[in-house]
């Protein structure tokens, strides 16, 4: 239980610490998944700047994330502490422009 | 192996009377959903209900969900 609680305490402290953050499978060099790549394609082409954390190479975050976020799936985005969300909403975001709006602002 | 008509099924369970199409291969699939339920919902809270409706499955049965959730007048 003590566990499960400091891995919480230890997202949230990545989300709220880093402005932006892809919780994703493999890294923005080497994505071992085709939706984190198209995730990590859309950060760059917007010109963001962001860090990584790769989901398979602790299987502690991969569920603390799920848990934290309340979504079963990888990957996905934070912004300033607040959960964006996977692929499909960051691809959704990206194509209406309020993707580069919430991360300019 | 999951097919499309098995995943439209598990959806459907979530929602009164969605309108809901599947395509996919057995791993990856691509799902539409238009639900009343979605009306005055965050896109987090729409993907959410259909996560919901899937449960369990979603950790193992169904591994790549691509989804577009709409509500009637905007579909």
């Amino acid at each position: 239980m003590t566990e499960q609680v400091s891995m919480q305490d230890q997202i949230k402290e990545t989300v709220t610490n880093n402005g932006v953050v892809l919780f994703m499978k493999g890294n923005a060099n080497f994505p071992q998944c085709g939706f984190s790549g198209r995730a990590v394609q859309i950060l760059n082409s917007l010109g963001a700047e962001f860090v990584t954390v790769d989901v398979l190479s602790n299987d502690e975050v991969r569920q603390g994330i799920k848990e934290y976020s309340n979504w079963p799936t990888i990957p996905q985005l934070y912004i300033k502490g607040e959960f964006v969300g996977g692929s499909d909403i960051m691809t959704e975001m990206y194509e209406s422009g309020e993707l580069k709006t919430a991360l300019d602002t | 192996m999951v097919t499309p008509e098995q995943l439209k099924t598990w959806i459907e369970t979530g929602f009164t009377d969605a309108q809901v199409s599947v395509e996919g291969d057995g791993h990856h699939f691509e799902a539409v959903i238009v639900a009343s339920e979605f009306e005055g919902k965050s896109r987090i809270q729409r993907h959410q209900l259909v996560y919901a409706a899937l449960g369990d499955k979603m950790k193992a049965e169904v591994h790549a969900l691509s989804m577009k959730t709409l509500t009637p007048s905007e579909s």
